[in-house]
């Protein structure tokens, strides 16, 4: 199946090669989870604080679907 | 020496020093401020009246040496855009000069019979007042620059065009460290009571001052000691972390993704164009215009004196030259994404029409959009919108009506869809897609505010913990306790953005506790945050109540309610009943 991965901010260092707001289409199999995703793509666990999936805060080990937006955030903050 | 308040007669042109009395003795910054305007301003009174005040009030450690980040100044009084008491803080150079001289607050009341203008000057020795009828009609960029040629290297505490008209969205501006009028108390019309007392400009030299005195050294050394410490080992917050670079718009594209960032008026929570206004793009800009750190634009920019996150910028034109400071992420949503624009240059140009006119970003940038839902312009119309800025200036009636706000301009085109909470408009955090800070911006007595009550930490960032945001469930007990360090983190002096690191680290909690502690005497923990903070609370609550507020006032507009927000397609659906839970302790013995 297919997944769109973003990252955000200080993450984008890992994947230098995507432009701000664009996205990685990855090809995965069935019961990926999303840390294995986190870790597939070189992210370091404890650079990234939230995952977010189809726009809600998701967990580590939720299982991704087909077509899924997958977007990981390092701490953000402000205002 | 113990602190003192200095008074300031405008009716009369007489200064006083007074001893802070007992009752006030415990409070600096908001606390402070709140409690001088409950005490001393009639809650009934006209905010342009004779009978309002405008109080400023450094924080407890603000003016200590090694506190870090701590900075702000808080502005109190009643305010003409909500009716409510009113507590606006800036960084910039105000505060830890006036804490130097000593002063515990200083007071503005009452207004000049013949509707003459001063500059205040406020030395060791008093105050002056000066003829300030040749800065009269001048932005702010300009009036800093005069002073700096008489007055080098002071505070210029100032008002624009907009409060000399008494416009309800007149901020005051702090100077910057390069003495630009880049920090705001921008929300809530405080420039227009500013301008109200006939004051232009309060130059603070601190030349000669006391200095603040630290009652417990070594309590205060640990304290700043594990502060530090956990402010620069945060990942946002550390050197090299998220907001020295990227800035707070770091928060763009992360609010975009997670479906909550308002879009053209409160009609998505997504922007298409988010990539290209997001903090990302503007640390783009300014390494390409501004290469190997030459010429004037820079990340990682301090907004005072002491400062060490660092979330500040300094947005470069494109000759590398300072355009504006700064570009944060509440200006740049406001007058970006919510009016559909997606140029950061407009953005930029917008905000500095803004700084210099003296007007809020938030509220010009939720105005602008009443503007382009009433028709007046098209959304996404940067080279109009940066046009209407120069009939504020001008104070032509259609500038006289968008300086009041959004509340004004919805009435004058008819728009319905009013992004307001007690007469102020929301800030850069979608209600129905967030809700905590949806309750946040119905109860605190601020009108909407995301600062009073930043629940977005643990419903977005996963600061502080984790919670769902679009779920119902203890959002009123989550938005009181964020409300409550809020006021007592307002009163310290310390920026708000201290509050990420401590919710992380505990030291850090226990530290700008104990720095409070080391300074003021006064036997408090990390346990007493608070507790300290529902006092203020309470001060403020019970302000408004006398000046005519209930719970009616605590609403979320209308239209939440029955339109959904894409892409999570939710509407407002937390209960009045569970909005009342969160200030009824008010009244419980």
């Amino acid at each position: 199946m297919r997944v769109e991965v973003r990252v955000f901010a200080t993450l984008r260092r890992h994947l230098p090669d995507l432009g701000i707001g664009e996205a990685r289409v990855l090809e995965v199999g069935a019961g990926t989870t999303l840390s294995a995703i986190r870790d597939g793509l070189g992210l370091p666990p404890d650079e990234v604080r939230v995952v977010i999936r189809n726009h809600v805060q998701a967990d580590w080990d939720d299982t991704v679907e087909e077509g899924d937006r997958i977007a990981f955030v390092p701490a953000v903050a402000g205002g | 020496m113990t602190r003192r308040i200095l008074r300031i007669d405008m009716t009369n042109r007489k200064a006083a020093y007074e001893p802070v009395p007992e009752k006030w003795g415990r409070w600096a910054g908001r606390g402070l401020t709140s409690a001088i305007t409950a005490a001393e301003v009639e809650p009934t009174c006209h905010p342009l009246g004779p009978n309002n005040k405008l109080i400023i009030a450094p924080g407890w450690v603000t003016g200590t040496p090694a506190t870090p980040s701590s900075g702000r100044t808080s502005f109190g009084g009643k305010s003409p855009l909500t009716g409510t008491i009113k507590e606006s803080n800036a960084g910039g150079l105000s505060g830890q000069k006036i804490a130097r001289l000593g002063l515990a607050a200083v007071i503005l009341e009452g207004q000049p019979a013949d509707g003459k203008w001063f500059t205040l000057v406020i030395t060791k020795d008093g105050v002056k007042f000066e003829d300030a009828s040749p800065l009269i009609g001048n932005g702010m960029y300009a009036v800093d620059e005069a002073l700096w040629k008489t007055y080098p290297d002071t505070a210029v505490i100032g008002i624009g065009p907009a409060g000399e008209m008494k416009m309800s969205n007149a901020g005051v501006s702090v100077n910057d460290t390069e003495n630009r009028p880049g920090r705001y108390a921008g929300r809530g019309g405080m420039g227009a009571v500013m301008g109200a007392r006939g004051v232009k400009a309060i130059v603070v030299d601190d030349t000669g001052g006391p200095g603040v005195e630290i009652a417990d050294q070594k309590l205060f050394d640990e304290g700043c000691k594990k502060l530090t410490e956990a402010i620069l080992e945060h990942s946002l917050t550390k050197k090299g972390g998220g907001l020295p670079s990227y800035g707070t718009a770091i928060l763009i594209n992360i609010l975009n993704e997670a479906g909550g960032l308002p879009t053209r008026n409160f009609r998505t929570g997504q922007f298409e164009g988010a990539a290209k206004i997001s903090g990302e793009a503007i640390a783009e800009v300014v390494a390409r215009r501004c290469p190997d750190g030459g010429a004037e634009g820079t990340m990682a920019h301090n907004c005072h004196p002491g400062c060490i996150i660092k979330c500040s910028n300094i947005y470069p034109d494109e000759h590398g030259k300072h355009l504006v400071s700064c570009l944060e992420y509440e200006t740049d949503w406001a007058l970006g994404a919510n009016c559909g624009i997606d140029d950061l240059d407009y953005i930029a140009r917008m905000t500095r029409e803004c700084n210099d006119i003296g007007v809020d970003t938030i509220e010009s940038g939720n105005t602008i959009a009443i503007a382009m839902e009433g028709k007046l312009l098209e959304f996404g119309d940067g080279k109009g919108a940066l046009k209407l800025f120069d009939e504020i200036r001008k104070g032509t009636p259609l500038g006289r009506i968008l300086g009041q706000g959004v509340e004004a301009t919805a009435k004058a085109f008819g728009v319905h869809r009013v992004p307001t909470v007690k007469g102020q408009s929301m800030p850069a955090y979608e209600p129905r897609a967030i809700k905590g800070i949806g309750v946040t911006y119905a109860t605190t007595p601020m009108g909407a505010d995301h600062t009073a009550g930043y629940t977005i930490a643990p419903e977005i960032a996963g600061v502080g913990g984790k919670v769902d945001p679009l779920s119902d469930e203890g959002k009123a007990d989550l938005s009181l306790t964020f409300q409550a360090a809020t006021a007592f983190i307002d009163s310290s002096g310390y920026c708000l953005f201290i509050a990420f690191p401590i919710l992380d680290i505990p030291k850090g909690w226990a530290g700008m506790a104990e720095t409070v502690a080391g300074t003021t005497g006064m036997k408090i923990t990390g346990e007493d945050v608070v507790p300290m903070g529902k006092e203020i609370l309470k001060m403020e609550r019970l302000f408004n109540e006398r000046a005519g507020f209930t719970a009616a006032d605590d609403r979320p507009p209308e239209f939440m309610r029955y339109e959904k927000l894409p892409p999570h397609n939710v509407s407002w659906t937390i209960t009045d009943e569970e909005l009342d839970r969160v200030y009824a302790w008010v009244h419980e013995a």
